[in-house]
């Protein structure tokens, strides 16, 4: 069975000019939601502060919730209500009461609502300094991780192939990132995971195109290294729908029943994986071309693979 | 059959049965007694996310070590100047590593700096007016000081714990002065957070009966007892102004146990001293009676009984309004002894057993819901060829369980979500080679040389692009902390995995599905 035919020839070099201009606008939406909001919106693991999720035997009346706590002074906690019974809220870390903050809230909902209809589930607390730590870390990671990539493809392909993997890296990370502070979703250590796997796919995708064009060039050398591109695209077509769509499909599951712990996390994947197969058509591959548009095949000597 | 393929196959089915052993204890609640003996019979470990539990984070206030050393050596002083007659008007420690020793007058001077010099050899002391030292540890010793704390805060944490009865606790240093403490199971957070933070100094001091807290003499401390009233549902502080002088601390005790007294069933907790513990509480009782004696831990004051004879033998109780789990707390970190400086805690992270089942429950269904829908789309599309390679998919998702098990790696939640995406990205392998074979199949060739070129032709290709997973899972695991570096863990393994099974073991079961058959076409 083939979804795609296999003689499809879709000149995707062609519509490459289309497609800068499609990330463009989206990179600029993604900045520009970035710099409107001020950043991106950290979670507790890398703002600092204390995240108390609780689980009420009924459904619990939020805006109570809010009077109760703003009349014992804990007026500037979020309080978001996580399907019928559950119910988080986020205080902000102050120094001094952040050891206390989680025990404050629960004890301020026992008092208000009944010991007994009222559980804690989850509490999590980081110091500001922690928290401070954790950005740098994670900002660190992504960077080693680009790092160590650059640096295999380059050895297994050409410096060029790296420049062209990193070009799509960045921009899928960004373009992720975008779509973050649009939702306004929040950013926490494991969507940090998320992004560092999101480069690993990615590249994942990236490399078997490249992969493809590296052997087509030595097959034909003469040919224009635009139509080679083009070709290798097409060739390997087929298999970057399966794959994406099955990445995508067990991603879906995660995203629908996995349940909202790790509900940002799935969606950062979801967005990861769809980003990171355009990108791998349509800005890894062309950026080959750049230096040099009608460059025959063989000077972009790819080394033996 | 060729011998080639006979040996491969041979290989496949010993991965598949030294996986599934592995596994086993991880499905079963109860092995068998000769299992145990010679099996492999350790379950994946699962983390707090899944299992419920608590993490800390503390850091040592290694400051206050260096602090408390100087304290000490001040009430050394007191004792040593009153012997030699030099009349001193404070020693007190003022900021960090400077400790303040003011005399009455200037002719005291030189004899107090010389004393301290002798009592204490390697301590830097400088003259700053006519009437005041200061004393200070050189840089070498504040290290030390502040590195000892630390190991010392660790060992007495562990001890702590392990007492309290937590299976499985991790008690680890963190860089210079963290200490990282994951605690699974625990469903009273709360009591184990004050139990591990306690700095848990016990002193005994006299309680000064002619002071009131409005005017305190010098020297003199107020310290509070509280007193919880479970009639009228409040807590009392009352204030007690202490005489200067500790008698006695919680260094010199040997054993702390919980006791019941027999009249009303009320716990306290009865101390043992060691023999200079007894000595010193013998006669500091015989020097004292009628007076109030207040025990104090950590600047409250849990009793203050009147003294009403020596008391011999070296044994003392503490006694409060106590539940029987607070006297047991109480008694355990009594026995384990004090931290050497209090510790703050920089992060917390607490799940309850129930949110942990929920997630294992919804992270099993997402498994199970995308690996089903693959698995049907897989033999869907390329037919048999489908099958053979969800062969390799359902042996890649054991292996994957098997090599959790036998590393004992922690599984988490974003673990789950890494498993997940192994088996999308698993199939990736699988699709190439048959993509491949598919080509060279319409370039002419026969099914065998097709099947061949297929698998040779994808393997590079599938090697470059599991590497660059590889390192992204390398650099998540090395900066990553408990959940996420279990999401690393699960991801390298399955990417290997993944690369195993499909290229070796479906591959082997291509072969052997071919060997004595001669296709026209293939299925795929």
């Amino acid at each position: 069975m083939d979804f795609i035919k296999p003689n499809i020839n879709i000149n995707f070099v062609g519509k490459r000019r289309t497609a800068l201009i499609i990330s463009l606008v989206a990179l600029l939406i993604g900045v520009g939601s970035l710099v409107l909001k001020g950043g991106p919106r950290y979670g507790i693991d890398f703002a600092g502060g204390t995240l108390v999720q609780v689980k009420f035997t009924d459904a619990p009346d939020v805006g109570r919730i809010r009077d109760v706590l703003t009349d014992k002074g804990m007026g500037s906690a979020v309080i978001q209500s996580l399907g019928e019974e559950k119910v988080s809220i986020r205080v902000k870390s102050e120094e001094g009461q952040i050891d206390t903050a989680s025990d404050d809230v629960f004890a301020v909902l026992a008092e208000q609502f009944g010991p007994d209809s009222v559980s804690l589930e989850l509490v999590e607390m980081v110091g500001p300094q922690v928290g401070a730590d954790m950005r740098r870390k994670g900002m660190l990671s992504m960077l080693y991780a680009m790092v160590g990539i650059l640096i295999y493809i380059t050895l297994r392909f050409q410096f060029r192939f790296a420049m062209g993997a990193i070009a799509a890296l960045i921009h899928d990370i960004i373009i992720t990132i975008g779509v973050f502070s649009l939702f306004d979703k929040e950013f926490t250590l494991p969507v940090i995971a998320a992004l560092l796997t999101i480069i690993g796919y990615s590249l994942n995708d990236t490399i078997v195109v490249y992969d493809r064009i590296r052997e087509n060039i030595r097959r034909t050398p003469k040919d224009m290294l635009a139509s080679v591109i083009n070709t290798s695209i097409n060739q390997t077509l087929s298999r970057t729908i399966l794959t994406s769509g099955t990445t995508l499909l067990v991603v879906i599951c995660l995203f629908v029943l996995g349940g909202e712990v790790i509900h940002d996390f799935s969606f950062a994947l979801l967005v990861g994986v769809v980003v990171g197969t355009y990108s791998s058509i349509y800005i890894a591959s062309p950026m080959l071309l750049l230096g040099g548009r009608g460059e025959r095949a063989a000077r972009t000597s790819a080394r033996q693979g | 059959m060729r011998t080639r393929v006979k040996t491969k196959l041979v290989i496949v089915l010993a991965v598949l049965v030294v996986a599934l052993v592995s596994v086993t204890p991880s499905l079963t609640g109860s092995l068998p007694g000769w299992w145990t003996k010679v099996l492999p019979s350790k379950a994946v470990q699962l983390g707090l996310d899944l299992k419920g539990g608590m993490e800390l984070l503390l850091e040592v206030q290694t400051e206050e070590a260096v602090n408390n050393a100087l304290s000490r050596m001040a009430s050394d002083l007191k004792t040593s100047f009153k012997e030699k007659n030099i009349r001193l008007n404070r020693a007190e420690t003022v900021g960090f590593n400077r400790l303040l020793v003011e005399v009455r007058r200037d002719k005291y001077r030189d004899e107090a700096a010389a004393a301290i010099r002798e009592m204490f050899p390697g301590t830097v002391v400088t003259e700053e007016t006519e009437t005041r030292l200061a004393v200070s540890y050189p840089e070498t010793e504040v290290a030390r000081l502040q590195e000892n704390a630390v190991v010392q805060a660790v060992e007495t944490i562990r001890s702590r714990v392990d007492e309290f009865g937590v299976s499985e606790p991790t008690i680890l240093q963190q860089g210079t002065k963290r200490i990282l403490i994951q605690l699974p199971g625990v469903d009273d957070p709360q009591r184990a957070i004050q139990l591990v933070k306690r700095t848990a100094v016990l002193k005994f001091m006299l309680v000064n009966e002619t002071a009131s807290a409005d005017s305190v003499p010098q020297g003199d401390v107020v310290r509070y007892g509280t007193n919880y009233d479970p009639a009228t549902r409040t807590t009392q502080r009352t204030p007690y102004v202490l005489r200067d002088r500790v008698l006695l601390t919680g260094d010199t005790i040997k054993d702390a146990r919980v006791r019941y007294d027999s009249q009303f069933g009320q716990a306290y907790v009865s101390l043992t001293f060691d023999s200079t513990g007894a000595r010193i509480f013998e006669q500091v009782t015989g020097d004292h009676v009628k007076e109030r004696l207040a025990i104090v831990l950590d600047d409250n004051v849990y009793s203050a009984p009147v003294i009403q004879e020596r008391i011999p033998g070296g044994e003392a109780q503490i006694t409060g309004s106590f539940t029987p789990e607070e006297a047991s707390d109480l008694a355990i970190v009594l026995r384990a002894g004090s931290l050497p400086a209090p510790v703050k805690i920089l992060q917390k992270w607490t799940v309850s057993p129930s949110l942990g089942s929920d997630s294992i429950r919804k992270g099993l269904m997402s498994i199970l819901f995308g690996f089903s829908l693959v698995i049907v789309f897989m033999v869907f599309y390329f037919r048999i060829s489908g099958f053979i390679a969800n062969t390799a998919l359902v042996l890649n998702l054991v292996i994957i369980m098997a090599a959790l098990a036998l590393f004992q790696a922690t599984l988490t939640l974003p673990g789950i979500a890494g498993i997940v995406l192994t088996i999308g990205m698993a199939v990736d392998a699988n699709v190439l080679i048959f993509e491949r074979i598919k080509e060279e199949l319409r370039s002419g060739k026969t099914v065998r040389a097709a099947v061949d070129g297929g698998y040779s032709k994808a393997f590079l290709t599938i090697v470059d692009a599991n590497v660059t997973t590889l390192i992204a899972a390398l650099v998540l695991f090395q900066f990553g902390t408990g959940q996420v570096k279990g999401f690393a863990v699960t991801l390298s393994i399955g990417v290997l995995t993944s690369m195993f099974t499909a290229i070796f073991v479906s591959r082997t079961i291509f072969e052997s599905y071919l060997e004595n058959r001669t296709l026209e076409e293939l299925s795929i």
